[in-house]
């Protein structure tokens, strides 16, 4: 069976070589520390296509992150290759940490936000190359092959989780790519997912130990996170914009 | 006679011995008996197979390594006398050695990593602490900045 979309006669199933490693997967499921259990996500074989039978998402519960701890922006920054060249507005940043406070009751919540991977994603809506995309699991990210750095996605998303890149990179890492000119966000680690992982973010939260976010399906019933947000629910920033995000959150106020 | 015909000879030679220097030296890949595909096939077509399974890549999370420009690099990529993993910008890289040869311009690099994943994973990738900065003033010069 042949793949029809270009002439390169790519079989539609190739065979692997078996130096290119292509049967390796993640093991589904690790226990590091006792009682902790890094993730419980299935690999996905590397030949097999995304489809909407997934819906990625992160719940972060707000209660549990506190104000000084940061192992999820240094993860992220760390496994993204995210670099400074001295200009901090400058640099690319795909999460952050906020603290927030209740004006009348000041009590105060503090949590890392990020791209929040809507259903609906503003970004899409108003790139004019169709860079910005929602795959088909609710990952949104910028094909920066199509991307003409025009920024218009950067004005349009709410949560301002997007950055231009405004350097070039001496040494990108092999599966992040930056290229200057180009718009980046937060792409779920993307990669590492399509493995069988779980974000970087989540899991240094875990190591760290204050297990604030869980990385799971939502359209499973059965996760984790889906369990979490039956039994407790989850709020969306911003839920008057009606873009029903992939990442949720508890006890912001 | 004699001497002509040496001339002759030397005349002839001469362009193939100029030739051969002028032909790209491409550097054997490092794993491996045979590529994806035949050499002939690969020459004409890499560009093509890659570009194909890119879009599937990342659109669609088709992950096989078969056309997969990071497993070329794992593949290719070689390390110079010193140890080094060779940098695409010279002639010794594997994809520039031919591509100055036939002058056409790759911009691949510009975004993509020219050194293999194994060349991360040895050492602290140099991005963070690159320029003598410690890890926390930049996290913490980051986190003033966005707040
Ligand atoms: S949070 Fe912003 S960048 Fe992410 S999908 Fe929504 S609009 Fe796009
Ligand atoms: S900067 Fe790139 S991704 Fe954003 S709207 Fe423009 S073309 Fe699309």
């Amino acid at each position: 069976m042949s793949c029809k979309s270009c002439d390169c006669n790519q079989p539609a199933q190739p065979e692997r070589r078996s130096f290119l490693g292509g049967s390796v997967s993640i093991i589904a499921s690790m226990t590091i520390l006792p009682g902790l259990v890094l993730h419980e996500v299935k690999a996905k074989p590397d030949d097999q296509r995304i489809s909407n039978k997934n819906r990625w998402g992160i719940l972060i519960d707000t209660r549990k992150c506190t104000t000084e701890c940061d192992a999820c922006v240094t993860a992220c920054h760390k496994k993204h290759g995210i670099e400074t060249h001295g200009r901090p507005d400058k640099d690319p940043q795909w999460i952050r940490k906020l603290k927030v406070e209740d004006p009348l009751t000041r009590k105060t919540s503090s949590f890392p936000i990020m791209c929040q991977h809507c259903e609906h994603p503003p970004c899409a809506d108003v790139c004019p190359t169709g860079a910005s995309f929602r795959r088909e699991d609710g990952i949104v990210l910028v094909d920066r092959h199509l991307c003409i750095g025009c920024r218009y996605c950067m004005m349009a998303c709410p949560y301002k989780a997007r950055s231009f890149v405004h350097e070039e990179t001496e040494n990108p890492l092999p599966h992040t790519p930056r290229g200057k000119g180009t718009v980046e966000a937060c792409n779920m680690c993307v990669y590492t997912v399509d493995k069988g992982g779980i974000p970087a973010c989540v899991e240094a939260c875990k190591l760290e130990g204050h297990q604030a976010m869980i990385f799971g399906d939502l359209n499973d019933p059965e996760s984790e996170i889906s369990q979490a947000l039956l039994r407790e629910g989850g709020q969306q920033i911003r839920e008057d914009l009606g873009l029903n995000t992939g990442v949720r959150y508890q006890g912001i106020n | 006679m004699r001497q002509g015909l040496i001339a002759l000879l030397i005349g002839l030679l001469l362009p193939l011995a100029a030739w051969s220097g002028v032909l790209p030296q491409i550097p054997e890949a490092r794993k491996g008996e045979s590529c994806v595909r035949p050499t002939d096939e690969m020459r004409k077509n890499h560009m093509k197979y890659i570009l194909h399974q890119r879009d599937e890549t990342v659109h669609e999370g088709y992950r096989n390594p078969q056309f997969s420009l990071v497993e070329c690099i794992n593949c290719h990529a070689t390390k110079d006398d010193k140890g080094e993993w060779v940098s695409v910008k010279t002639e010794k890289h594997f994809c520039n050695s031919c591509h100055t040869y036939a002058a056409v311009k790759i911009d691949c690099f510009q975004c993509h990593a020219d050194k293999p994943e194994e060349a991360y994973k040895q050492a602290n990738h140099p991005l963070i602490l690159r320029e003598g900065l410690s890890e926390d003033t930049i996290r913490n010069t980051l986190m003033e900045a966005r707040q």
